[in-house]
């Protein structure tokens, strides 16, 4: 599903990412722990082509990236700090825009509405909406054509519990649906993990399956 | 390797550069109407010319570096539209004194040469504040590289448009190139190689210099490691090899 | 191609009509502009080569306006990453913004145009009209293809507002010479020839070339 080999990502002269290497295999959850600036934003971007690497192969759902990019997008979802939404439109007018890039149906946007219980506010612009409910119509867009990977940033800051149970099967663990999860939480990003990177400047410092992972150690690269 | 032939580039400009002098000076004969200030003509016009040439040049190299992405083009591009920046408004100081002396302006509007160059260099001066203002640095390559090719089309694009707009006004007061007596001619293309030469070296000269530097930090950055200051490079117009 | 495009065109228009950031201010530059001028020229009344002159460098600076506003909200709102994400050309939003942009001048100059004739031209505009609506629109293609390939080159910078006009000036310069000199024939006191073919042939020429230019390097704009 994923295969990473020696990844290198500049900015500049610095590298964000520096020689990763991981494997992913279809229906998993890799959760990536770092801090801030570690490069796990880079990694995401970089899985969804919208980085492209500057040395070592990426390979997503079979593909090489950057060249054939363009097989991969529209079945890869990203969610990201930004909701990608525009604030001066509805959320269904933003969904419906997100459906017509993809070239899916009205329907799925009424569905999906309905999915993270916004159907009575998808009427009003986004801006008269809390954080929550905004961060809620940015899962129904990320998951809107129901990608094969779902690249997740933080994906619960900025949601109640009931909303994270709400959202559980648009962004859960599935036996299709193959998910990096970046996240700053060791005990809860750790439960949700089948794979573990912990990334450090850049450079991988830890790279173990969940179950043979302790939370120190995650508390660790924090240090 | 950038220095490599720099000597020799530099030795053949001086040489070359000299002769014209001489050329000019001793050789060149002196034109009826506008007398001694007309030889200002040998200078003015290949600094014109050359500062054309480098800036669709430059256009070029960015077609390459969007192509390639390697990084070396774009430094050439960016030393090539820096230098043609210079050379530009050495035209426009050398143009401006002729036509004082000509037609006693410091500006002519009715000279298409001078009027286009002065579009030219409003547009390019725009260009390392553009880069500037771009922090990630290859952002920055990427989108001046785009404005380089913009701009490069624009360059002859301008020139007619300018030239058709100026036609039926006045007649071309600095005159042009072509219809020159041989021993004009002759000084005409000596001193067009000099500066032709002058242009290539100074290039080369920024390039070197700019290559040496930035060996010079990833050099130090093997050494020293990861704390190395120089990783902390603050914001800048140059491209970063 | 045309469903992304029709998609992203829907969607500029929607935002557009909703914070009406762009036409409104755009024309009312305009008309105020034209009032300025009657103050800065004391005249009463302008025409040929003078009246060319205030009317296209009215449109180009209030399409200035238009231009800064024309990436803003994608950028500050995400907009780009969403649409990069999507398995469709990008070169769709070049299309999409300059059509948007194309939208946006029709409508400054459905309001500027009359507003001149109004406030400052002294001929009548009548016989004119078709052809000044023809130069329009042939000018107006270039400054939808330079205005959307500036406003795209300058958005991610710090200093965007300033920037933009900078760039965009000078390249519209062709513009303005073959609109402003086949226009003026048109706006003179004896009406009224048809503009000199050379001029429509220069707008014609720089359409199609920064067209082409645009087309080709717009997604090195867009990716990364």
């Amino acid at each position: 599903m994923i295969e990473l080999e020696g990844l290198v990502r500049r900015y500049g002269e610095r590298e964000a990412l520096s020689d990763v290497s991981l494997s992913v295999a279809r229906g998993q959850t890799l959760v990536v722990f770092g801090p801030n600036g570690a490069g796990k934003t880079t990694l995401l971007r970089v899985l969804s082509t919208l980085l492209r690497a500057h040395a070592g192969s990426v390979s997503v759902l079979g593909k090489s990236l950057p060249d054939e990019a363009w097989a991969v997008r529209g079945r890869v979802g990203l969610l990201g700090h930004e909701p990608l939404l525009y604030r001066e439109l509805t959320a269904r007018e933003n969904l419906r825009f997100h459906a017509r890039l993809h070239d899916l149906s009205a329907e799925r946007v009424e569905e999906r509405l309905a999915a993270v219980a916004l159907t009575d506010r998808a009427e009003e612009p986004l801006k008269t909406l809390s954080r929550g409910m905004v961060a809620r119509v940015a899962v129904a867009r990320a998951t809107l054509h129901d990608p094969e990977l779902l690249l997740l940033d933080e994906p619960w800051a900025n949601l109640d519990p009931a909303a994270r149970e709400l959202i559980e099967p648009l962004i859960g663990a599935s036996a299709t649906r193959t998910r990096v999860i970046s996240s700053h939480d060791p005990s809860g990003g750790l439960s949700e993990a089948d794979l573990v990177l912990g990334l450090r400047a850049g450079r991988p410092a830890l790279l173990r399956d969940a179950e043979r992972v302790d939370p120190s150690e995650i508390a660790e690269l924090y240090r | 390797m950038y220095g490599r032939g720099l000597r020799t580039l530099s030795i053949a400009t001086v040489a070359v550069m000299a002769i014209a002098l001489g050329l000019v000076f001793f050789y060149a004969p002196l034109e009826a109407e506008q007398g001694f200030l007309q030889k200002i003509f040998y200078v003015h016009v290949p600094l014109a010319i050359v500062s054309l040439c480098g800036f669709v040049a430059g256009g070029l190299m960015a077609i390459q570096h969007l192509r390639t992405r390697d990084p070396r083009w774009d430094m050439r591009s960016y030393v090539t539209i820096h230098m043609s920046l210079i050379f530009a408004v050495a035209t426009l100081i050398t143009g401006s004194i002729w036509a004082k002396g000509s037609w006693g302006h410091w500006w002519v509007w009715s000279e298409p040469t001078l009027v286009s160059f002065l579009i030219v260099f409003l547009l390019y001066a725009t260009y390392q504040p553009l880069r500037f203002a771009i922090e990630d640095p290859e952002l920055q390559s990427r989108y001046a590289s785009v404005f380089a090719i913009v701009a490069g089309a624009f360059v002859p694009l301008n020139f007619l448009a300018v030239r058709l707009s100026t036609e039926y006004l006045h007649p071309r007061v600095l005159g042009s190139s072509s219809n020159l007596p041989a021993k004009m001619q002759l000084t005409f293309l000596v001193s067009l190689l000099g500066i032709a030469l002058l242009y290539l070296t100074l290039c080369k000269y920024e390039l070197t210099a700019k290559h040496t530097r930035a060996q010079l930090r990833a050099l130090r950055r093997t050494l020293v490691g990861e704390g190395d200051p120089s990783y902390r490079r603050s914001r800048s117009a140059v491209p970063s090899l | 191609m045309r469903r992304t495009v029709a998609a992203l065109l829907h969607k500029e228009l929607l935002v557009e009509l909703r914070t009406l950031e762009s036409v409104p201010g755009m024309s009312l530059f305009a008309v105020t502009t034209f009032v300025v001028f009657h103050f800065a020229l004391n005249q009463n009344s302008v025409s040929g080569d003078e009246a060319a002159g205030i009317l296209w460098v009215t449109l180009l600076f209030a399409a200035m306006l238009g231009i800064n506003r024309l990436f803003v909200a994608d950028q500050d709102q995400g907009g780009f990453d969403a649409f990069l994400l999507a398995p469709v050309d990008r070169s769709a939003m070049l299309l999409a913004k300059a059509l948007a942009l194309l939208a946006y001048l029709v409508v400054l100059e459905l309001v500027a145009v009359p507003a001149f004739a109004l406030l400052l031209l002294g001929p009548s505009l009548g016989q004119a009209l078709p052809d000044l609506l023809v130069v329009l629109l042939l000018a107006d293609f270039g400054v939808a293809i330079i205005g959307t390939l500036v406003a795209a080159l300058v958005v991610r910078t710090r200093a965007r507002d300033l920037l933009g006009p900078l760039l965009a000036l000078p390249l519209l310069v062709p513009v303005v010479i073959g609109g402003a000199r086949a226009t003026s024939p048109l706006l003179g006191l004896t009406h009224a020839d048809s503009p000199p073919a050379r001029w429509l042939l220069t707008l014609g020429l720089y359409d199609l070339v920064f067209g082409l230019i645009a087309y080709a390097v717009f997604d090195f704009l867009l990716e990364d």
